[in-house]
């Protein structure tokens, strides 16, 4: 028996590839025959609110190497309704998306007004400046706050600019807050900001007139999803539309929004024209026309106990969800449910508003509201110690679900539409492990030294618990070659998190067979047609658990076929390396890519695996070649649906240092101690945990989307949208492992991909708090906010005198 | 994020350069790229002509001497910054240098062309109008020399003519008894800084004979403040030292003109300013110190 790849720290191999220079993304489909493609480009919004007058294309029209140019009314058909709203909700009154091509009015800086497709970009750009188009400009409504003030609407027909109004209810929050011993109320707000993949949006597409199918490559987290909004925009059969998802430069959570204008623009160009069509989207474009999310303001109550206990916790919150709402109340319905993290206050409120505003639209960026319901969460929890005087972690203890209460139901109702039931965890023993690993015993004695030679430092933790792998399903096919090798596919994408390997790990466990043996193809909706996408921390849970399902029927048909051939019983044999064999006796076995030949009647003596395989016979002479419950060859086919998500959890602790002069923010240390079940690759998890921190980092200190009040978009650069370097992150990570294992799916495992962002900010300002000593209420936070809350509070401190600021304070008693 | 049409020419000498810049009215020399590139691409610019210098032999020259430290227009920042006997004579470069953008951008970007940019938020120009260097231009009307003084005249803005090419600059010697000290905030390793400030103080006894700091990012153009009538006869490392220079940091944020950004407000500019000056003037008067211990003065040896 080889070596169990499952848990093992098994090197990536598609880092070969990438590393190398070798991947190929879609702006790579198609660059050998150049002539043969043709670019488009999308002429954009300039106004957050306009209403368009005209559209004057006449300059464009003849221009040589221009092939078309659109604007809505060349539109006809599916193509000239509203963009699919792709998950409806009861709550989502007043719904809205926006056309292929924006018709009458524009709604935020960056919206397509029209398409241009000529023999090259630089043709293309250059016919858009010669579009003449003329607006008139209307009110523009940025942020929450002029959102909620309603008095200017993003859409006429949608009153007070509200979307959704959602409410929750775990027993009687209000009334067991007003019965608490000590109240508190807090405003916590969160800024908007961007996934910003290395590599944004793109989409090519080709129309084979012979055969009437259509061919798309598109850098997406779902093609299936693709397929089908492709193929009813453009009134074709699903079978007439192959979407493949070749390497992708990333997606955290920006490409699971389908379809965009332009893979809708692109695939009836290429149409239209018979001629392949590419979109490339540029970094601007990125900005200004993909999505966002993350912008949400907060109010909480809370009632609590001596021991900060929360007897009730009534949370209203405000979601600015953009312009329009493709992807509906996805994002604050995962903030209202999973805010709630580890603890388990024993009666619970939410109420939100999901806002329109005259800016670009929302969809789920890695973490999908759970970064902001961690804040608001962690942030109480904090408040609460300060206030009692106790230590943040007792407080947290205090509340903790205990590992004896799984599983755990909170009562609400998830994203999924199913219940909110965490399936396992050991919270008490992460707190431990965090505590330790941080060294939160010690910390005062630092703080101390430090403060003794004039530096400012502070501690902070963040706790939270993700739901992850949600359904409906996943599939996997495993088709064992006549050579041995063994092909898989599953129909979710992949945007760099390392599938060919940790797939490949499962099924060369679950066959026993060379890991290099076995090749992973995703996202090509001509191998797996049936799949649901990648997002939600799902692919390793779902296809990785279907992946298994599959390669155990593989198993199952090879150990059937070589008890025949080899006349022994099913259950004295075992899979071993690659064959199967009889046990006791190596020397009595079959190889895999034998019993593949078997597997078909049809057998040409084509290769040396067929001749091999003559010396053995198969099948009952009195029954047909394929009986009737069977199929020819080796393959396995399955889906892995699950009941409800799986709950993976995880503590991070920072200390931070922060500068009494310039108020520069530096991280002294960074500790993280997570579960998400078990392991299937060690390395590639804490791949993720460190990306996702990183991102954290970038949320926490320095990025977010500067509007200005007209709904221009400041900062849409990297030069200006400050992703963090290698050299902002901390250069030693303490990663730490908690395994608890699902119970929900054969291989044990929870969702780790979006885990790391989610309490980073959380950590953060808590560490910051605790370093200067006043509330830290709204992240991100530069040096130059600091710099302006320490002008503040020395003003407050000033002018107030008597009172010492609160040490570790956030909140005020409420009356 | 394409630029729009432009015509090209590949110039094989300086006067070619000329001639091309001359016969057109609006026309961009191209030597690294670093900014005009990005520019081109968001058609943020979009000259009728571009001149690349890439392929003039010779402008890749960094050569230090006792005079100071010599850099032909093609000389790239990574070399500059290579180069130990440019750091020697004038250790102000490399220590500004190694601030300007990451490794990628110092390969191919040149001081030189860094410096015509004249943007008041890059390292570079500020170093030159400190030290009082200057830059050598050649134009249809023959070569000059520009002194730094007068080379930035507003934002983005220097006072080469459109036909004219940057060829050298020249970065003065540090002198004797004289230290240097260069700091800068920037959001993250490498961006534009929030603000920075570069000093040189000559000390005599102990105590300043002469200090000037410059300041970038919180102006249109980059500011050199002259501190020496505050600070002469000063040691900077007592404590009435440390009140003096506080005054003096306070007259120079007279000339300053800090504006606000998505990344930080005026106000937080002007504290840098205050925080950057004091600490940079003071640990140029300790380097000073330092040299004039190790390394005595001319006259000295006498």
């Amino acid at each position: 028996m080889s070596t169990q790849l499952f848990g093992e720290k098994v090197p990536r191999v598609e880092d070969q590839r990438f590393l190398r220079g070798q991947g190929r993304y879609v702006d790579d489909v198609l660059v050998d025959t150049p002539s043969a493609t043709l670019h488009a480009a999308v002429l954009r919004s300039p106004h957050a609110h306009a209403r368009i007058l005209d559209i004057d294309v006449s300059d464009v029209i003849d221009m040589d190497g221009v092939h078309l140019v659109w604007t809505h009314e060349d539109l006809a058909g599916a193509m000239a309704e509203p963009l699919p709203l792709l998950i409806p909700h009861p709550a989502l009154t007043h719904g809205r998306t926006q056309y292929t091509l924006a018709k009458d009015t524009v709604n935020y800086v960056g919206e397509a007004v029209a398409f241009v497709v000529a023999d090259d970009r630089y043709l293309a750009e250059d016919a858009l400046g010669r579009i003449s188009v003329s607006y008139e400009p209307l009110p523009a409504v940025v942020g929450i706050e002029s959102a909620r003030a309603a008095e200017n609407l993003v859409h006429d027909d949608v009153p007070g600019n509200v979307a959704a109004r959602m409410e929750q209810n775990v027993g009687d929050a209000p009334t067991a807050i007003d019965a608490a011993p000590h109240v508190l109320e807090l405003d916590l707000s969160i800024e908007r900001s961007a996934a910003m993949p290395l590599e944004g949006r793109g989409t090519v597409a080709r129309w084979d007139h012979d055969t009437s199918r259509l061919q798309v490559w598109t850098s997406t987290q779902a093609s299936t999803g693709v397929r089908a909004a492709v193929a009813a925009k453009l009134e074709l059969d699903l079978g007439q539309v192959d979407v493949i998802c070749p390497d992708t430069g990333g997606g955290f959570g920006v490409k699971i929004n389908h379809p965009w204008p332009e893979d809708l623009l692109v695939t009836r160009a290429a149409q239209v024209t018979g001629q392949a069509v590419k979109f490339t989207e540029d970094r601007r474009e990125h900005f200004i026309s993909a999505a966002h999310e993350r912008a949400q303001e907060h109010h909480i109550r809370v009632g609590f106990d001596d021991q900060g206990r929360v007897q009730g916790l009534d949370v209203e919150f405000w979601h600015d969800n953009g312009a329009y709402t493709p992807y509906g109340l996805i994002v604050p319905i995962i903030t209202s449910t999973q805010l709630l993290g580890p603890y388990k206050p024993a009666n619970y409120r939410v109420r939100f508003d999901s806002l329109y505003t005259n800016t670009v639209i929302v969809t789920p960026y890695r973490g999908a509201g759970r970064p902001q319901g961690c804040f608001a969460m962690e942030r109480t929890i904090d408040a609460i110690a300060a206030h009692l005087g106790l230590d943040r972690t007792a407080v947290r203890a205090a509340n903790l679900i205990q590992p004896d209460e799984f599983p755990y139901d909170q009562g609400l109702i998830f994203q999924d539409g199913r219940p909110l039931i965490y399936d396992s965890g050991d919270y008490p023993a992460m707190l431990e492990k965090i505590r330790k690993l941080i060294g939160w015993d010690e910390f005062e004695q630092f703080k101390a030294e430090a403060e003794a030679e004039g530096r400012r430092v502070g501690i902070g933790l963040g706790c939270y618990v993700e739901g992850t792998g949600v359904g409906p399903y996943e599939g996997a096919h495993v088709h064992v070659e006549t050579s041995g090798k063994v092909k898989v596919a599953t129909g979710l994408t992949t945007q760099g998190q390392g599938h060919q390997t940790a797939f490949a790990q499962v099924v060369a466990d679950t066959l026993d067979v060379p890991m290099e043996d076995v090749e992973v193809v995703t996202g090509d909706t001509r191998r797996m047609s049936y799949s649901v996408g990648t997002f939600a921390s799902r692919a390793a849970v779902m296809s990785g658990s279907a992946m298994h399902l599959a390669a155990l029927r593989a198993k199952e048909k090879a150990l059937r076929l070589a008890a025949d051939a080899l006349e022994a019983d099913e259950a004295d044999l075992k899979m071993v390396d690659g064959s199967v064999q009889v046990k006791g006796s190596p020397s009595n076995s079959i190889a895999l890519g034998t019993l593949a030949v078997l597997s078909n009647p049809l057998r040409y003596a084509f290769d040396k695996a067929s001749q091999a395989a003559t010396q053995f016979s198969v099948g009952d002479q009195d029954k047909p070649p394929v009986d009737e419950d069977d199929e020819p060859g080796l393959e396995g086919r399955d889906f892995y649906s699950p009941n409800r998500s799986t709950f993976a959890s995880g503590m991070h602790a920072a200390i931070v240092e922060t500068d009494p002069e310039t108020a520069e923010i530096k991280i002294l240390r960074y500790a993280i101690v997570h579960d998400c079940g078990r392991m299937i690759n060690p390395m590639i998890v804490e791949g993720q945990i460190h990306g996702g921190m990183a991102q954290g980092i970038g949320g926490a200190l320095y990025e977010r989307m500067a509007y200005d009040d007209s709904g221009q978009l400041l900062n849409a650069s990297f030069m200006d949208f400050l992703m963090p370097y290698v050299t902002e992150i901390p250069g030693e990570i303490d990663v730490d492992h908690l395994e608890t294992p699902s119970p929900l799916n054969p291989l044990g495992i929870k969702g780790a991909g979006e885990a790391g962002v989610i309490p980073v900010s959380a950590a953060i300002a808590a560490a910051v708090e605790n370093a200067e000593g006043f509330s830290i209420t709204s992240m991100p936070i530069s040096p130059a906010e600091l710099y302006d809350l320490r002008q503040r509070h020395a003003e407050h401190t000033s002018t107030t005198s008597a009172r010492p600021p609160k040490q570790d304070g956030s909140g005020e008693e409420s009356a | 994020m394409k630029p729009a049409p432009f015509n090209y020419v590949r110039a094989d000498s300086i006067e070619q350069a000329v001639e091309a810049l001359a016969g057109s009215s609006d026309g961009k020399v191209l030597a690294g790229g670093q900014s005009l590139i990005p520019l081109l691409s968001m058609r943020l610019a979009g000259p009728s002509l571009l001149v690349d210098i890439n392929g003039i032999a010779g402008l890749d020259e960094v050569r230090a001497d006792s005079d100071g430290v010599h850099l032909g227009a093609l000389a790239r920042h990574a070399d500059v910054l290579a180069n130990t006997a440019a750091r020697e004579v004038q250790p102000l470069v490399a220590a500004a240098l190694s601030h300007v953008g990451h490794a990628t951008i110092r390969n191919r970007g040149t001081t030189v062309g860094s410096l015509v940019h004249a943007d008041a938020s890059a390292e570079m120009p500020l170093i030159l109008l400190l030290l009082a260097g200057s830059l050598d231009v050649v134009g249809p009307r023959g070569r000059r020399t520009i002194p730094a003084e007068s080379l930035y005249i507003g934002p983005l803005e220097s006072s080469l003519e459109h036909d004219e090419v940057a060829v050298e600059a020249f970065f003065p010697a540090l002198p004797p008894m004289t230290g240097i000290a260069f700091e800068e905030v920037a959001r993250r390793q490498g961006d534009y800084a929030l603000c920075g400030v570069g000093a040189v103080v000559e000390v005599d006894g102990g105590h300043v004979r002469s200090a000037r700091a410059g300041f970038m990012s919180v102006h249109d153009v980059p500011v050199v403040a002259e501190l020496t009538e505050h600070l002469a006869g000063m040691s900077l490392s007592t404590q009435e030292g440390r009140v003096v220079l506080e005054a003096a940091v306070e007259h120079a944020m007279g000339a300053l003109d800090p504006a606000a950004d998505v990344h930080a407000s005026e106000a937080y500019r002007a504290h840098l300013a205050r925080v950057l000056a004091k600490r940079v003037v003071a640990a140029a008067f300790s380097d000073a110190t330092h040299r004039a211990a190790t390394r005595p003065a001319v006259g000295s040896e006498a």
